[in-house]
């Protein structure tokens, strides 16, 4: 039998995840936009699977708003990315520390 | 279930604003560079008649419409005019740089106005749903404002930060959200209190995670620390007016996203927040103060001020009385208003293809110019809380509510480390009038800069010798 501890289990699987690639990964600036993706993800799984345990609909009305959001985050995320590799030559994260203090 | 059409006469002012913002994108779309006057233009006269229909055609007392969504009270509207005078004002102060800089673009304006869009979705939030998507709407303009000097690497590199650290918040915001959504059942922040306030929740470990996972996401909006690593680069990062707009409006949206969620929503379990603000409150305080004297850049070192301004609002939300909500609503206010002085005062010193953005840039600013260094002497004066200035009454007012609650401990604490502050602001004072200038032209900024300038000191003066307006205002709103 599958409970609602399973899902929700597993959308923190997916949350810690994310916030773990962000934290590790020093390569790549698309990784961390990919790890965003996830995590945004995670919370769309929580939502769905509360509102079908709770028989609401709010939960799933929700979902389809972060969606919408995620995708505009993403666009404006990769818009970035080129204004700073059309400045920079380089999309690593070791290298944003141009400015200190 | 039966649909109805919602009651749209509370958000009049936003669909104002959404239209008339709509209507500056169509208009800038056909103009030609020399004619970007025009969309400036429209630009004020549509912050002018969405402020108009604010204060004018929403009603009075608190109505709630969108099945929940949307409330619109007291607090909403002063908020509102709050937030829309201090767009305006970004406005008038930011024309003459950007042409300047050749960055005299309609994107700005438009950017900006879908910010202050988001940011009155925010301040009339009154379920999770619409809190979550004023707070998008806020931020993802603001990450596009950030960058929007293409040119610039750091810019790029400052806007890159800010996304990144950005998403995580509102990621962490949304799964205390989800965990909040599962454990009552509800979106409605009314109601999410009230089944929290009579035990009808599922789980008390979910509301704790969620509100913990929420707080994530508040103090990163407000800046404070530990979430604060984005605000210094982003200050300095990006292009003057871009850190007037992002440095000021903004904070009163933050101001307004904690009293919704912490105070409306989760306000039953107040003891639980209270807690975790005071770490957050104390961290802002000490790190913003203390980091700030090691700054040569003055942006920077505004950036640190405002972390420790932001500690000092914590201070009055955690009080968790009216009282301290209004004191914490005042110090916002306070600080929004000395906040665009101190960045028009940037502002007004640069000149083409040179930024005063070093501290050295204010060295005898007496000899150019007394009657500005005399507006910059008011604005470090209130920063650092120096009667009678609007400032201090600010901090009074934080610190009385903070003794009230018995945290006499976390009001001393407050009052030294902004004694250790003070040495900063007044760093500022004798470089302008004991130190010798490396050179000495006149100031250039076009008259609307330097009478918006003036205007902004003297009501820090003002404001200060007659304190009881805004007050009055406050207390309008809570108790």
């Amino acid at each position: 039998m599958i409970t609602i501890e399973h899902y929700m289990s597993l959308a923190a699987v997916l949350f810690l995840l994310s916030i773990a690639g962000i934290f590790i990964n020093r390569r790549n600036v698309i990784l961390l936009l990919m790890c965003i993706e996830l995590m945004l993800l995670a919370v769309n799984f929580n939502f769905v699977a509360l509102s079908r345990f709770l028989g609401g609909l709010e939960g799933q009305v929700f979902v389809f708003f972060i969606l919408t959001v995620a995708a505009a985050e993403a666009a404006i995320g990769l818009a970035i990315l080129v204004v700073l590799f059309r400045n920079r030559r380089s999309i690593n994260v070791d290298e944003l520390d141009a400015m200190k203090g | 279930m039966e649909f109805q059409a919602p009651v749209l006469a509370p958000a009049a002012a936003e669909i104002t604003l959404l239209t008339l913002t709509c209507v500056v994108l169509l208009v800038d779309a056909f103009l030609s560079q020399a004619r970007r006057d025009v969309t400036y233009l429209l630009t004020l006269l549509t912050i002018v008649s969405t402020a108009f229909v604010v204060a004018f055609m929403t009603g009075e007392g608190a109505q709630v419409t969108f099945s929940g969504h949307f409330v619109n009270d007291p607090m909403a509207r002063v908020l509102k005019l709050v937030v829309l005078a201090t767009t305006g004002m970004v406005f008038l102060y930011s024309r003459d740089y950007l042409a300047r800089e050749n960055i005299y673009r309609g994107e700005f304006f438009v950017l900006a106005l879908f910010a202050t869009l988001g940011m009155m979705v925010m301040i009339s939030a009154h379920s999770l749903l619409s809190v979550y998507l004023g707070l998008e709407l806020l931020s993802l303009s603001l990450y596009a404002l950030v960058a929007f000097n293409r040119d610039s690497g750091n810019a790029a590199e400052a806007a890159m930060k800010y996304f990144v650290l950005g998403a995580i918040a509102s990621g962490c915001l949304l799964y205390g959200m989800s965990l909040l959504y599962g454990a009552a059942g509800t979106l409605d922040l009314a109601e999410l209190s009230a089944r929290i306030a009579d035990g009808a929740t599922l789980s008390d470990l979910w509301v704790l995670v969620g509100l913990a996972f929420l707080l994530v996401g508040i103090a990163f909006k407000f800046g404070a620390v530990p979430f604060h690593m984005w605000l210094p680069d982003v200050y300095q990062g990006t292009p003057t007016p871009v850190t007037l707009f992002v440095g000021s409006a903004p904070k009163v949206a933050a101001f307004a996203m904690a009293i919704r969620l912490l105070v409306d929503g989760l306000g039953s379990i107040g003891e639980a927040w209270q807690s975790m603000l005071i770490v957050l409150a104390v961290a802002s305080m000490a790190v913003g103060n203390i980091v700030a004297i090691a700054q040569t850049n003055i942006k920077r070192m505004l950036a640190y001020s405002t972390i420790s301004h932001v500690g000092f609002i914590l201070m009055g939300i955690l009080s968790g009385s009216e009282d301290g909500y209004r004191a914490a609503m005042y110090y916002t206010i306070a600080y929004v208003i000395m906040a665009t002085a101190a960045f028009g005062m940037v502002i007004l010193l640069s000149r083409r293809g040179f930024e005063a953005e070093n501290l050295d840039d204010f060295k005898g600013l007496n000899r150019r110019s007394p009657w500005f260094a005399g507006m910059m002497l008011i604005v470090m004066f209130s920063m650092a809380g120096v009667p009678p200035f609007l400032g201090f009454y600010a901090k009074i007012a934080v610190i009385a509510a903070a003794v009230d609650a018995n945290l006499t401990w976390l009001a001393i604490l407050a009052v030294v480390l902004s004694v250790i502050g003070a040495f900063y602001y007044l760093r500022v004072v004798k470089l302008m009038y004991f130190d010798d200038p490396a050179d000495e032209p006149a100031l250039e900024g076009s008259s609307v800069v330097k009478l918006a300038l003036s205007f902004n000191g003297l009501l820090i003066l003002a404001l200060g010798l007659f304190p009881n307006g805004l007050i009055a205002v406050c207390q309008h709103v809570f108790g």
